[in-house]
This record gives structure tokens, sequence and C-alpha cells, in this order.
């Protein structure tokens, strides 16, 4: 059992090519544009002292040489987006009106089959509960938790702590709870936290994991666990944004710590709270990694992204695939829409 | 609910309107502060802290004793960080070649999109052309495209080419083994873009129009002043977008999963983890140990960089 190190040099090839291909595409773009604008530079000073020189009229010509600089500029990032984004988005689309191998035309028969096939009902609903459970107990932890620690003396800490599991991958944490919900036989030493308090509380060992619909909430938990950080942060930062005068001429006029809460804190981070609450609820919608790891969509869990990935690239059926990838896109679009609409109005407030 | 505000200035005191009573009150709330910020902060590390403890812990102990167990019968071992990173046993983990391809995706991953973002997000501010404000605001929006919309399309794309009317725009990629790098690289950099430039705009946006204005004056071009006067100044922003990318392309499965295969010439750890984590759901020495080591690098990045982390993390989602 020895590991080969030399097994390994072709990756790191591959990387020094990729290194290199990003120093001749980024370095040769800059170095094109500054020669060639100093060419230019010159032929034009050329142009003008051989204009001065014979009394001709003197070129002008400024403006289009902008416009010619910015599309340099925005060169790689345009052909990206329209390669890598842009024209598969449409494409997908388009195959989602198509039939499993994208060899004919179906119309709405994989729309209809989304909202008919009882298991893909499950999956609709499923994330459903995600949608709404996962915002608003994430904020409200990151929310009750910022408040908390707000001006304590271990504050620095005490938010690294929370905010850990950010750095975390889905994966890894859900290992990490798997291995909270660990389960041993009836009568064995129980080696899952929870099942071990369970038994401590005079409980039976359960198989977390297999029993619908507690198993999704269990896997919401870890959804949870990872974005209140996020929410904490974001949240912290509005509540600290405060001004002082308002909250201390409150403090004079004798308010409560509650009355604190919902009068002063709440209206002011109103802005703030909309954003995580949106910006949670988009990354939930899009939840793979986590029901994939745990239950690969097993025991009623699927969701929406896995759902889509296991039909098209499990199941090669590319129309299904692709009509949930465009319910998912259409579900996200509301929220955007609404987030768009505070925006303007706080600005226009 | 408790929500007090842990810390009152004396000043409050001194008002003298405080009554004994409330004085108490206040006391005994900003002491239930305390309790319920511990009790989330224990309910948020206790997991992880299993895990670490189970992992140095012999497979028979992890097996079947709790791993609180270990604090009145230590023992300890690096087994199982040996095995899973370098046993070439297939049924072990081999987390040091996955280890390496974690890093080979994404040092690329993190410098395309950081180099090709911070060139458009400049253009887009500072260079005057016509409809610079809808390409913004295209590119902005491109931000809500779930990945999922691109991922059919795009790996079709790297398979077959492009033949629009039985002419050959593009050939097929054809890449074998670690050559599929490139797919990753590509993939990601693509998916990464709306978000880089919208967060590189918002800080090269602010940057004082007297400045660029001197510059210009002073006959600079558009590329020497990118170069040596935005660049440097924003530097906190290049960093805080490259510790995002690197945390999002690290801890990424589902892009690695259709663009990298699930071999050990190119898959990532958090592909390697997730097959065993659904293969030997139950050889918790080598999930335990494996995990680990999928959280360290992300772990010491995070650590060390926290601060330009969460300046971002506020300039991308509140500022916007």
């Amino acid at each position: 059992m020895e590991f080969d190190f030399a097994e390994e040099q072709p990756k790191f090839l591959m990387l020094m090519y990729g290194l290199i291909a990003f120093v001749v595409v980024v370095g040769g773009l800059l170095l094109l544009l500054d020669v060639v604008p100093a060419w230019f530079a010159r032929r034009r000073e050329a142009q003008l002292i051989a204009a001065s020189a014979s009394g001709a009229p003197l070129p002008r010509r400024r403006k289009q040489r902008e416009g010619l600089f910015a599309l340099f500029f925005l060169l790689p990032t345009l052909l990206l987006l329209t390669i890598g984004l842009v024209v598969p988005a449409i494409r997908t689309t388009l195959l989602s009106f198509m039939n499993a191998d994208s060899s004919g035309w179906v119309g709405l028969r994989n729309y209809g089959w989304m909202f008919s096939e009882g298991s893909i009902i499950r999956v609709l609903i499923n994330t459903l509960v995600w949608v709404i459970l996962v915002p608003l107990v994430a904020t409200s932890f990151g929310l009750l938790y910022a408040v908390l620690v707000d001006k304590a003396r271990f504050e620095a800490v005490a938010k690294s702590l929370i905010f850990l599991p950010m750095a975390i991958s889905f994966v890894g944490a859900t290992i990490i709870w798997k291995f909270v919900y660990a389960y041993r036989g009836d009568g064995q030493e129980q080696i899952g936290l929870l099942n071990q308090i369970v038994v401590g509380l005079g409980g039976e060992p359960k198989q977390w994991l297999l029993e619908s619909p507690l198993n999704t909430f269990l896997l919401i938990v870890i959804m949870i666990w990872i974005q209140a950080g996020f929410a904490m942060v974001v949240l912290s930062a509005a509540i600290k944004a405060i001004p002082a005068d308002i909250v201390e001429a409150a403090r004079l006029d004798g308010v409560s710590p509650w009355q604190m809460f919902w009068q002063i804190t709440m209206p002011s981070i109103r802005p703030a709270l909309i954003v995580v609450v949106v910006t949670l609820s988009i990354a939930t919608l899009k939840v793979f990694d986590i029901v994939r790891t745990a239950t690969n969509g097993n025991y009623d869990t699927s969701v929406i992204a896995n759902e889509m990935y296991n039909q098209a690239f499990r199941y090669q059926e590319n129309g299904q695939g692709s009509a949930l990838a465009v319910f998912l896109f259409v579900l996200v679009i509301p929220i955007v829409i609404y987030q768009i609409r505070n925006l303007r109005q706080q600005r226009e407030g | 609910m408790t929500t007090a505000t842990p810390t009152i200035p004396a000043g409050t005191q001194a008002t003298g309107k405080t009554t004994r009573v409330a004085r108490v009150r206040k006391r005994l709330n900003s002491r239930t502060a305390t309790l319920a910020s511990i009790v989330i902060a224990l309910v948020w590390t206790i997991p992880t802290f299993g895990l670490l403890v189970s992992s140095i812990r012999p497979e028979n102990e992890i097996k079947t004793t709790g791993w609180w167990t270990f604090f009145t019968n230590p023992q300890f071992t690096l087994d199982n960080y040996q095995q899973v990173l370098f046993s070439t046993s297939s049924s072990s983990g081999q987390l040091a070649s996955y280890f390496i391809n974690s890093l080979a995706i994404t040092i690329p991953s993190v410098l395309f999109p950081l180099a090709f973002a911070s060139l458009a997000a400049y253009a887009l501010a500072w260079i005057n052309f016509k409809g610079r404000d809808w390409l913004y605001i295209a590119i902005f929006s491109l931000q809500i495209v779930p990945l999922q919309m691109a991922l059919v399309p795009l790996l079709k794309f790297f398979s077959t080419g492009v033949t629009l009317g039985g002419v050959t725009l593009m050939p097929a990629w054809d890449l074998v083994d670690e050559q599929k790098f490139a797919q990753v690289w590509f993939a990601h950099t693509c998916f990464a873009l709306p978000f880089a430039v919208f967060l590189l705009h918002n800080f090269i946006s602010q940057l004082p129009k007297d400045l660029m204005e001197a510059a210009r004056v002073d006959g600079a071009t558009h590329p020497k002043i990118f170069r040596t006067i935005v660049l440097p100044l924003i530097t906190p922003a290049l960093a805080a977008f490259g510790i995002f990318q690197f945390l999002w392309v690290w801890n990424d499965l589902l892009v690695a999963l259709i663009f990298a295969g699930g071999g050990d010439e190119t898959a990532p750890l958090t592909v390697r983890l997730a097959q065993m984590a659904g293969t030997r759901g139950n050889e918790w020495q080598r999930l335990t140990a494996g995990a680990f080591v999928s959280i360290v690098v992300p772990l010491i990045v995070f650590l060390s960089l926290q601060r330009y982390f969460v300046r971002g993390l506020l300039a991308g989602s509140v500022k916007g």
C-alpha cells in the first residue's frame, strides 16, 4: 500500500498547462491593449506632424477608439458567457419541449409529466418545504444570534463559531450530520448523537434518514446549520450600521430591550433582512449536494435539482431533465422581481 | 425569545430613573442572552467536533461506541488518515490523489474568472461606450440563471462540438483523463463570471472619479490605468472574490460530477466523498477522516482571510 507520487505527475503537468494558458491569455490581452494603442498614437502623432507641416486641416479621430478598448476588455467575459451560459440556457429551454434523446418535439408533454407523475409531485412538495423552512429558520437563528452576541465580550470568536460551517462543503456537512443521525440496532451502544440522546431519554433508536417525512426535515437542518452563519454576518453588520444616536435616544426614553428590538432594530435592518431571505431562498431552491450525499433522493427526500440531475444524467431523459431545470429557473424569477422592486422602493424612499 | 442588549452603558443608570427591579431584570435578561448564545454556539459546533474526535479514534472504537466516550477512554490513532489518504486498495479512500485533483481544479478556476471579470468590470465602470448600462444589466441579471439550465447543452458542447447546418464550427474537445480538468475550468469560469463582474464592478465603480480623470489627462491609456491604478486599489475586492470562488469550487459537487467524471484521474474530493458516503456509509473510520481532509483546506483559507470574505459578502449582498 504505497501512494505513488509519480502517477500524479500528469495532473501537475495539466495544471501547469492551465496556468500557462492563463498567463498567455491575460498577459497577451494586456500586452495587445498596450502595444496597439501605442502604435496608433505614434501614427496619429506622425499624421499630426505631417498635417501641421503641410498646413492641411488636422485629422480628428478619437471617439471610436474608446469603444474598441471596451470591446477588448469585455471580449473574454462576453465570449464565455455566451458559450457557457446564454446559449446553453436557450438550448435547455428548447430541449424541454423535446423527447428523451432530443430527436423530436413533444410539446408540453415533459411539463405535463412533471405535474402528473406522483414521485415528481412529491419532489415539488419537498422543494416547497425546503424553500419555506430554510430561509425562515436560518434567518431567525442568524438574527437571534447576531442580536445576542452584539457587543458581547467574545463577539468575534462567537461569530466565527456559527460562521464556520459556511467554509465546509455541503458534502462534508452532510457527512458530519449523517454521523449525528447514525443508527445502530436496538440494545447496542449508539454511535450517533441523536440516537444516543433519544435512548438516554428512554426512547428507541431510529433509522432517521429512512423515515419519511421526518428525513426531509433532518436534511433541512443541515442546510440551516450551514446558512445561519451567512444570515448572522449580514444582519450583524446591518445592526452595527444603525446610527448610534437613534439607539441612544431610544435608550434615554427608557425603551425596553424588547421594544428596542421591534421598533428600532427591526425597521432599520429590514433591507438587509430581505436580502438575506431572498439569497437563502434562491440558494435553497438549487440545493443538490445535501440530498444527493445523504440519501441520493431515496426515501421520498428528492428535490428539484436532484431530480433534474437524475433525469438528465442518470436516466438520459434530457427532455424531462431540461423541463425540471426550466421550472427551477421559473421559480427563481418571482423572488428576484420582488428583490428588485424592494431595492427600487428603497432608492426612491 | 430573549432579546436583550447584553451591555448597557453606565450612563443609563446615571439618569437615576432605573429602579433596582429594573436593574435586576436587565442583568437576568443579559444572563439568559448569554446562556442562549452559548447554547446556540454549542449546537453549531458539536457536530463538527464529534467528527473531528472520531477521526482520530481506532476503527473498532468508532464503530461500537459513541465519540463522547473518548473523554473517559481516550485512544488515539492516525491510522484512519493514513488509510484514507495513501492506501491504494480501492475500498479505502485514495484521497491523496483526489486532493491533488481538487487543487488542480480549483486554482485555474479561481484565476480565470478573477482576471476576466476585473477586466470586464473596469470597462463597464470607466470606459464610455454605447449601451454600457444595458450590457451591465444583462450580465448582472445572468446571475439568476441557475447553472442547471446550462449543464446538458454545455456537456454536449464538450462531447460533440458545434455544428451548424452540417458545418463544424467547433470540433468536439474529446478530452481524456486529466485533460478533463480543462472542461471543469471552463464550466466554473463561465458560471462564476456574472457574480464576479457584479462584485468587482461594485468596488471599481466606487473609485474616485478625480483619480481616473487625472490619469486620463496625464495621457494614460485604459490598459495603463487598469494595471497601475485600478488593480492595486481593488486588491481587497479581488481577495474577497478569490476566497468566494475558492470555497465555491473546492466545495462544489454538481459541476465536478458532470464535467470531471468519477475516476481518480480528475474527480475532486467532494465527488469521492459523496461516493464513499453512498457505497460505504458505515465505514465511519474512513468517512470521518475523509471529511476532515476535505474540510481542512477551506477552513484554513477561510480563517486566515475571513476579513476579506466578510467584506465581500456584505458588498455582494447588501449594497447591490
